[in-house]
């Protein structure tokens, strides 16, 4: 197959790097092993949550924030391709209504009823930001195993957002007013989009509202009718409802997935789930070809560009053999972490591991490096979590270093000459 | 990618051990989000599988699955899902038995035979309730699921009085069954659009791939009849491409055969891994500078659905970058998995209404968008959503047929 663009991974930065180009006029195929990473993730937007202590605005934070760590992949791009990839974004995903910026972070609960810094909530979750404190209401329904509001609202009493008053925060648990089958997200979801449904679940509430000004609920508030669910229910309560999302799968992250899907067709882009890249061909300085999978012989495409974005170790991106030797399996390309000789890991658990912040090394231009330090390819770019230099979890950057690459890499090939390739 | 795949290839029951329990194929399974009698393809497939040992299990619940693949399709850790539960619904039938109506759906190619003699008896019968409602509580078809008409003429006997043009360049045409009985129309403008590119097509007479009788749990059937089709389709000239215009059955010889009934049968391998669908040849063609593009406008808006089994072969969707060629022609790609067809599960009495739970969205899209016509690649899928939305579906050829001046 011929295309001007091959994007390997369909996650944040995958997606957000197909869409952009599709848009810039490119012909864009993305390939992706499964529905990866946005079915498992939150569906807020991390841009920079601790470094390593509170950040107040990632934005004012970023540029201290890569001075002190110039392997980081926010140099690509920093608090400038931060700031254009959230509004974008704001943009393509306009159904969920996100809300914030990358200039401040809010505090919102975490399923156990921690409180964690996000810049950018889903409408869904406006009125999760406890960072002024406040009294809610965590409810929850008997049944469904995901959520446990008692021990949830018991840990969001003892948490605080920094400089804000203690949060006052009371647990109930209700009847599924449906049928009481196995009560599992994606169900929920789909039966809640019923107004009866709603009607019935709302009153099991009503008499546990008390004082609460908004009520938290588990992240099942619908799919595609989310904004009437939310709606409805919050007419229904007189309050504002939010969602707490918890254990996979995650409606609020297949609903930005929808999002994005949809906008990559609408921008011409082809995506083909299930088929993974293999491996690769080289001409001269360029990559030529990269070979995937299909359901018999396997399909080489000719791209004139190549963005990787196949994640990190979690989602096959990055591989580590049992020799301890780290790869990236379709390009070969090589991966910057401990050597096979060297320890991977410490000894806490929590601590930060010598393999955390393995990936691959760029140029300023988002161009991973072959061994001598010069672009592998000089078509073949990288985005998202397979970037070498970031801890993710421990920053609470996912989202914002997906996008910020993303936008980075694409501005480069975009900025060659009116998107056309070579 | 999981390791086992790197190490050990492609197997279906081994790569359950993958399976992290995400559960992304729960929320992607349009089955299980219509019915609780469908727990969902992780609870009947990664999870009941360790507890599937001779006689023990006894997860009817498996049966629910229609086969759509697209657990398989959206898993990030390449469990075979569907395919695992492909297995376990056979185990469950051998068992069990399985039920005349299945034995029935499982041979289109009997069905074809059978009614053809009295092809107008078959298709007044099949059109009216007074028939319909006894056969529902006789044999359990619904009595509002799509049954094709049957044509008087068979694509094979038209075949054998066709005379191909004399050309080097050669393919294999495998029609399947239902171009054989039901859409002969569609065999000829396959044949039509190829010779245009320089072909002569071959077409070996040919029966059943097999796939209604795996689908419906029956591998034994299934076993002799896609080994006895690779040997038909073999017949022909040594190593050329084999195109097949149903896309469920061409998925069947590229990977179903194989992976699902475990058959290596040195033909089916050969025939497997040469055959394509018809527009991913077309596209491939194109891409290679040889398909003929001098089209006359065709002024309609067409509204094209990709089939779940075609999706399945992650060939991406060549209807639509073919068509996109075609002056006049407005195209509207319709964004949803699955019809709810499943082959012949929507057929089923009390499967039926899930069939139209799960099709639901794409035929309120199809409405909407109001298309002149609707696009399609698979045949019982177009059969389902022209009864159930009163649109004309076609086969996306029809168009590029008609792009070439043909009527």
């Amino acid at each position: 197959m011929i295309t001007d663009a091959l994007v390997i991974g369909a996650g944040t930065a995958g997606l957000t790097v197909g869409i952009r180009l599709a848009e810039g006029g490119l012909k864009v195929l993305v390939v992706a092993t499964g529905e990866g990473s946005l079915p498992l993730a939150s569906g807020t937007v991390d841009v920079l949550g601790y470094a390593p202590d509170p950040v107040e605005s990632p934005l004012q934070a970023l540029p201290g924030f890569v001075a002190a760590h110039p392997d980081h992949p926010y140099r690509l791009g920093g608090a400038e391709a931060v700031a254009a990839s959230a509004a974008w974004l704001e943009r393509i995903a306009e159904p969920l209504a996100y809300q914030g910026d990358p200039d401040r972070n809010r505090w919102v609960p975490t399923v156990l009823g921690g409180l964690r810094p996000t810049a950018l909530v889903p409408r869904s979750m406006a009125a999760a930001d406890l960072s002024r404190g406040g009294e809610v209401l965590i409810a929850g329904i008997r049944g469904h195993r995901d959520f446990h509001p008692a021990l949830l609202a018991e840990n969001l009493g003892r948490a605080e957002a920094p400089g804000a008053p203690a949060i006052r925060a009371r647990a109930v648990e209700v009847d599924w007013p449906g049928s009481a089958g196995d009560l599992v997200p994606f169900r929920l979801a789909r039966r809640i989009e019923e107004a009866e449904m709603r009607r019935r679940l709302a009153a099991e509430l009503k008499p546990h509202l008390g004082s609460a000004a908004a009520v938290g609920l588990p992240a099942v508030l619908g799919r595609d009718g989310a904004a009437e669910v939310q709606t409805d229910l919050e007419r229904r309560l007189g309050r504002p409802v939010f969602e707490i999302p918890g254990l996979p799968p995650s409606l609020p992250g297949l609903r930005l997935f929808d999002c994005l899907r949809r906008a990559l067709r609408a921008a011409g882009g082809r995506l083909i789930l299930g088929s993974s890249a293999l491996s690769a061909t080289r001409d001269g300085n360029a990559v030529s070809t990269v070979t995937i999978s299909q359901a018999t012989r396997p399909l080489t495409v000719s791209a004139g560009y190549v963005v990787l974005a196949s994640g990190g170790f979690a989602t096959g991106g990055i591989v580590r053999d049992p020799d301890g030797h780290l790869r990236e399996p379709v390009f070969g390309i090589p991966v910057r972490g401990p050597g096979a000789e060297e320890e991977a890991f410490g000894h806490e658990y929590l601590a930060e591991h010598p393999l955390d912040r393995a990936g691959v090394a760029t140029d300023p231009a988002g161009r991973p490096l072959d061994a001598s330090g010069a672009p592998f390819g000089e078509n073949l770019y990288a985005a998202g979590a397979v970037l070498a230099g970031a801890l993710p979890w421990r920053e609470k950057s996912g989202e914002g270093l997906s996008l910020a690459s993303a936008w980075h890499v694409t501005e480069a090939i975009l900025g060659n000459g009116h998107g056309r390739p070579r | 990618m999981s390791m086992l795949m790197e190490t050990e290839g492609v197997s279906v029951r081994p790569s359950l051990d993958g399976c992290v329990k995400c559960t992304i194929c729960e929320s992607a399974c349009p089955y299980a989000a219509v019915t609780e009698r469908f727990p969902g393809p992780k609870t009947v497939g990664p999870q009941e599988e360790r507890f599937r040992h001779g006689p023990l299990s006894a997860d009817w619940s498996v049966d629910y699955c229609s086969g759509c693949g697209i657990c398989s399709r959206v898993c990030p850790q390449e469990v075979r899902i569907a395919e695992i539960n492909s297995r376990a619904r056979a185990q469950l039938k051998e068992r069990k038995g399985i039920p005349l109506r299945d034995q029935l759906l499982a041979r289109p190619d009997w069905m074809g035979r059978l009614s053809r003699p009295v092809g107008p008896l078959f298709n007044w019968s099949m059109s009216t309730p007074l028939v319909r409602i006894p056969v529902e509580m006789t044999i359990g078809i619904h009595r509002k699921a799509a049954i094709p008409k049957v044509q008087p003429r068979t694509f094979q006997r038209w075949a054998r009085h066709h005379t191909p043009p004399a050309r080097t360049d050669r393919v294999v045409y495998f029609h399947g069954c239902s171009t054989n009985y039901y859409e002969a129309r569609l065999g000829r403008m396959v044949v039509a659009v190829l010779e245009r590119q320089g072909f002569a097509v071959e077409i070996p007479a040919q029966g059943c791939c097999g796939l209604p009788a795996q689908s419906n749990g029956n591998f034994p059937v299934a076993r002799t009849y896609v080994t006895r089709l690779a040997r038909q389709l073999r017949s022909s000239t040594k190593g050329i491409p084999v195109i097949a215009s149903s896309t469920s059955c061409g998925l069947m010889l590229k990977r179903e055969a194989r992976e699902i009934l475990d058959l290596e049968d040195p033909a089916l391998v050969d025939i497997s891994e040469r055959t394509w669908d018809i527009f991913e040849f077309l596209r491939d063609l194109h891409e290679r500078g040889r398909l003929d593009t001098h089209f006359q406008p065709v002024e309609l808006t067409a509204a094209y659905h990709a089939p779940c089994q075609q999706q399945n072969q992650l060939i991406g969707k060549p209807a639509l970058d073919v068509l996109a060629l075609v002056p006049g022609l407005r195209l509207i790609e319709l964004d949803r998995d699955c019809c709810g067809v499943g082959g012949t599960y929507g057929l089923k009495r009390e499967k039926y209404p899930i069939s139209m739970a799960v099709g639901d969205g794409l035929f309120s899209d199809i409405r909407d968008a109001a298309p002149d016509l609707v696009l399609c690649d698979s045949e019982t899928c177009r059969w389902h959503i022209a009864k159930a939305t009163g649109f004309p579906v076609v086969h996306p050829l029809e168009l590029l047929f008609r792009a070439y001046g043909g009527h």
